[in-house]
């Protein structure tokens, strides 16, 4: 008999007499199997995720030069963000932006989904294909955005409007506006998405419940009130703390449409941070930033865990 | 009677206006694309007339779409290939095995996952600029710029986690009795049993890698390296390009993603169905 060449390492430590049980391996190699697995994937995290974020880290607390040694200026970056005329109007665009587009989304998705909700074909038909905002990347609906709502005349929102006895709008040129119209466009992308994850939470309510309510003579408003609010609450918890959290660092939505602008109408943190950084070459600065950004995202991603742990106990 | 009427028709209506308002825009651009009616910079049309490809024939080949659409090709198809691979692995040692540091090494990669890419956007663009030892250069301005850092994806290692755990202990003491050795048990045994996992993973890595924006804008500055996101921005500059172009190019960047959406349904059936059959 030969043994396959695999088996080899196996066999031959305890081949010759019968163990009681299957052969041990040597403790060595079992201990180090399950680092030759990971091996691939710690490289990669570690070069490029943790090392850029503890340089990041450091970056923050230098003046960063690139034909000299960097200047060690210790919480100068910090002050500076404090005093930032130009990062405290992203940050306030920023919050605007959050607040108003994930309500935005949220009640529209809620509506969607009572609305279309059922298992009736041209309900599915409908969702399906209301969803396509939601699988297309962001790039390109800025593209289209930037078509819709032209500020000509004859740009297909404005001849809408002019429809209807409106006067042309500036829309994305007009600094009064975009930040408005980049809301609306976020609304538009995510309210199919939450949608979905309302109607998965809508099918988990217990159908008895509403029954009961009827036969205790329960208004629909008050059935929607004290059944379908609590039955969803879970659902909504995930979509408001999510688009919380991945509102605060919104950048490619502006960057594709207004790049910041109007006159900086539309700047967010990150358009600033990438400003700041890859345009005016400030790293430390930028670092800084960003590193602000991170420990309000962790908060955030923490208090998140944390009403999610309440409601699946 | 009439009632139940007019409750339908306004029903109809209400369907309409959301139908309209989440799918008009991609009609308005379909129809412009094959559109050679010529518009100016802005204006789109709703109504099908004088059909035509030109405006796509112009977008490919003349403003170089087929360029960025195979750079995105190349990174979305690398960069998944090994995002899965890696992860697949990472989720075995994860799953499988008992080892001092298993703790810490969830932990380490569970951080990731709170930590958004935007963030170390700068350090990584400077790590990228970096020499790396074994291949003498730095990965600046080459895909692998694009492609290396999204290999690492702290979800897709915790999802295939979960599922490898849910492999009953019997099927690999199984194989190793009959010889099996660790990598066969991996290859033979557990991989096929989460194929479902695989393909969710798949998936979703690849949207992931294709939505790309921040990434692809950093790690290349050559045009010719440019991936299909970030170069339609590129394009909309260029004074020649008609709506109808701009539009024929925006299809074909939204086209992958639409495929692989139908793509995912299907996947999604089929795993509802593995899991139906298997009870």
């Amino acid at each position: 008999m030969t043994t396959t060449p695999q088996a080899a390492p196996n066999g031959a430590a305890g081949g010759k007499r019968l163990p009681k049980r299957r052969p041990r391996k040597t403790p060595l190699s079992t201990a180090i199997i399950p680092w030759l697995f990971l091996a691939p994937a710690l490289v990669i995290f570690t070069w490029f995720k943790f090392y850029p974020m503890v340089s990041g880290f450091s970056m923050s607390f230098y003046n960063v030069q690139f034909y000299a040694d960097s200047e060690w200026v210790g919480l100068d970056n910090f002050y500076k963000a404090f005093d930032d005329p130009d990062l405290r109007l992203a940050v306030f665009h920023t919050t605007i932006y959050v607040i108003v587009a994930t309500l935005g989304a949220s009640v529209t998705a809620l509506c969607l989904a009572l609305f279309l909700e059922g298992p009736a074909r041209h309900l599915r038909i409908i969702r399906t294909a209301i969803f396509l905002p939601a699988i297309t990347s962001v790039a390109i609906i800025a593209e289209i955005w930037r078509i819709l709502f032209n500020s000509a005349d004859y740009g297909i929102i404005n001849a809408t409007l002019g429809f209807l006895g409106v006067a042309p709008q500036g829309f994305l040129s007009d600094p009064d506006q975009a930040l408005w119209v980049l809301i609306l466009m976020s609304i538009w992308k995510s309210a199919p998405y939450d949608m979905v994850i309302f109607v998965a939470g809508l099918v988990g309510i217990n159908r008895e419940l509403y029954d009961a309510a009827s036969v205790d003579g329960a208004s629909p408003w008050r059935k929607f009130w004290h059944v379908t609010i609590p039955g969803i609450i879970p659902s909504i918890s995930v979509v408001v703390m999510l688009s919380f959290i991945r509102g605060f660092r919104i950048f490619a939505e502006v960057y594709a449409t207004t790049g910041g602008g109007p006159a900086g109408s539309t700047a967010t943190i990150m358009t600033h941070v990438y400003k700041v950084g890859f345009e005016e070459l400030n790293y430390g600065y930028a670092s800084a930033v960003s590193l602000l950004l991170l420990l309000f995202t962790v908060a955030l991603t923490l208090v998140h865990m944390k009403i999610k742990s309440r409601f699946t106990v | 009677m009439t009632s139940s009427f007019s409750s339908r028709v306004a029903k109809i209506i209400l369907y309409a206006v959301i139908v309209v308002t989440f799918v008009g825009p991609f009609w308005a651009t379909l129809v412009t694309a094959f559109s050679g009616v010529s518009l100016k910079p802005g204006q789109l049309t709703l109504i099908p007339q004088s059909p035509t490809l030109e405006n796509f024939r112009i977008a490919i080949f003349q403003m170089k779409v087929w360029q960025y659409l195979l750079n995105s090709t190349i990174v979305v198809i690398f960069g998944t290939i090994l995002q899965v691979s890696v992860s697949a692995l990472a989720a075995y040692a994860l799953a499988r095995k008992k080892f001092r540091g298993a703790a810490v090494v969830s932990l380490f990669i569970l951080c990731t996952l709170m930590l958004p890419e935007e963030v170390i956007a700068i350090p990584l663009y400077l790590v990228m600029q970096k020499e790396i030892p074994i291949l003498g250069m730095s990965i600046y301005n080459t895909y692998l710029a694009m492609i290396l850092p999204v290999v690492g994806w702290a979800f897709s290692i915790f999802m295939l986690t979960e599922f490898m755990r849910a492999v009953p202990m019997e099927l690999e003491e199984a194989a190793r009795i009959d010889g099996a050795n660790e990598w066969q048990v991996f290859v033979n045994v557990i991989l096929p049993l989460v194929r479902p996992a695989l393909g969710t993973v798949t998936i979703f890595g690849f949207i992931m890698i294709w939505d790309q924006y921040l990434l692809p804008l950093i790690a290349v500055n050559d045009k010719d390296l440019m991936t299909l996101p970030v170069a339609l921005g590129s394009l909309r500059v260029d004074d020649t390009i008609t709506p109808n172009i701009l539009t024929a190019a925006t299809l074909v960047a939204m086209a992958p993603s639409v495929i692989v959406y139908l793509a995912l349904q299907r996947q999604f059936n089929r795993g509802i169905m593995a899991g139906a059959v298997k009870g």
